[in-house]
């Protein structure tokens, strides 16, 4: 079995959903590449690429999928259960500015930087957030 | 006297358009060069073309080991006098930069106290462990860095 055929439910799901994604294979790993329209999509992508390799750990395939969010659209905070950092710069080193609340829907300012965001929380404060802990509303 | 010399002209002349029938065709290599190399699945946007002999081969290739297969097809091919390669390499997918992917890694691995990571020529090696439940979270984030592969070595608890 290929690896385009092993994942080929991946593939599947997002064409499904509207997505068009960049499949591309090299060096005996799989590259899944593109934007789906939304976070749910995303987290389906996950649970199909779950099922398939429950441990993740077949070290075949790369899955880099974003939600597609416009610049100036709305974000919701899904940290575990703390209040998500907003920092001055993109990095964990950087100074805490402000915080959002779990659930919280703030505002998205630019993507400029893939993994921190930088966001406008409602109280107007502004500086960069982990976009992982950010999901875009469809 | 003129008599011969008609004929030794006449056996001149046959024999040069015998010699040149029997001189292989540019384009009937370039056939044979073609049908040779479209048996390699790395040849599919590679252009072969001939001339006096000579192949000429452009077009990419996903990489050296394939550009060098391919060029040793058409050297190998019958008639074929030398071949000129001037294949070029299809760029890599993922060019991915450690010191990025490790800057990366310190934000992923901020809420995974117990999770280590390393990364080497782009591959992020994952040891320690980690719950069923938080390990899609970390996968998400660790695959967002773009890395050229990831292994998995996590025991999930």
């Amino acid at each position: 079995m290929t690896l385009k055929e092993k994942y080929q439910p991946i593939i599947d799901a997002a064409t499904q959903a509207g997505a068009n994604l960049q499949v591309t294979e090299q060096n005996d790993v799989l590259y899944i590449q593109g934007e789906v329209p939304s976070g749910a999509v995303k987290d389906k992508l996950w649970e199909v690429y779950g099922s398939i390799d429950p441990t993740f750990s077949a070290g075949d395939l790369v899955l880099d999928v974003n939600a597609a969010v416009a610049e100036g659209g709305k974000v919701r905070v899904i940290t575990k259960q703390s209040n998500l950092n907003i920092r001055k710069g993109p990095g964990t080193d950087q100074p805490i500015v402000g915080k959002a609340a779990k659930d919280e829907i703030i505002t998205l300012v630019s993507k400029s930087n893939d993994q921190w965001w930088l966001v406008r929380t409602n109280d107007g404060e502004e500086g960069y957030s982990y976009a992982a802990y950010l999901e875009p509303l469809a | 006297m003129k008599k011969f010399q008609i004929i030794s002209m006449l056996a001149i002349v046959l024999l040069l358009a015998g010699f040149t029938s029997c001189k292989p065709k540019d384009a009937d290599i370039q056939k044979a060069v073609e049908t040779a190399i479209a048996a390699n699945p790395d040849a599919a946007d590679v252009v072969a073309t001939v001339e006096k002999g000579v192949v000429t081969l452009t077009g990419e290739v996903k990489d050296e080991a394939a550009s060098v297969a391919i060029n040793g097809i058409a050297a190998g091919v019958k008639n074929v006098k030398s071949v000129v390669n001037d294949l070029t390499i299809a760029p890599p997918v993922v060019s991915a930069v450690d010191s990025a992917i490790q800057e990366g890694l310190v934000d992923a691995l901020k809420d995974h106290s117990s999770v280590n990571a390393t990364v080497l020529d782009g591959v992020i090696t994952l040891t320690g462990e980690i719950t069923k439940a938080d390990l899609p979270k970390l996968m998400q984030k660790v695959n967002a860095l773009k890395p050229v592969k990831i292994d998995n070595q996590l025991t999930v608890k």
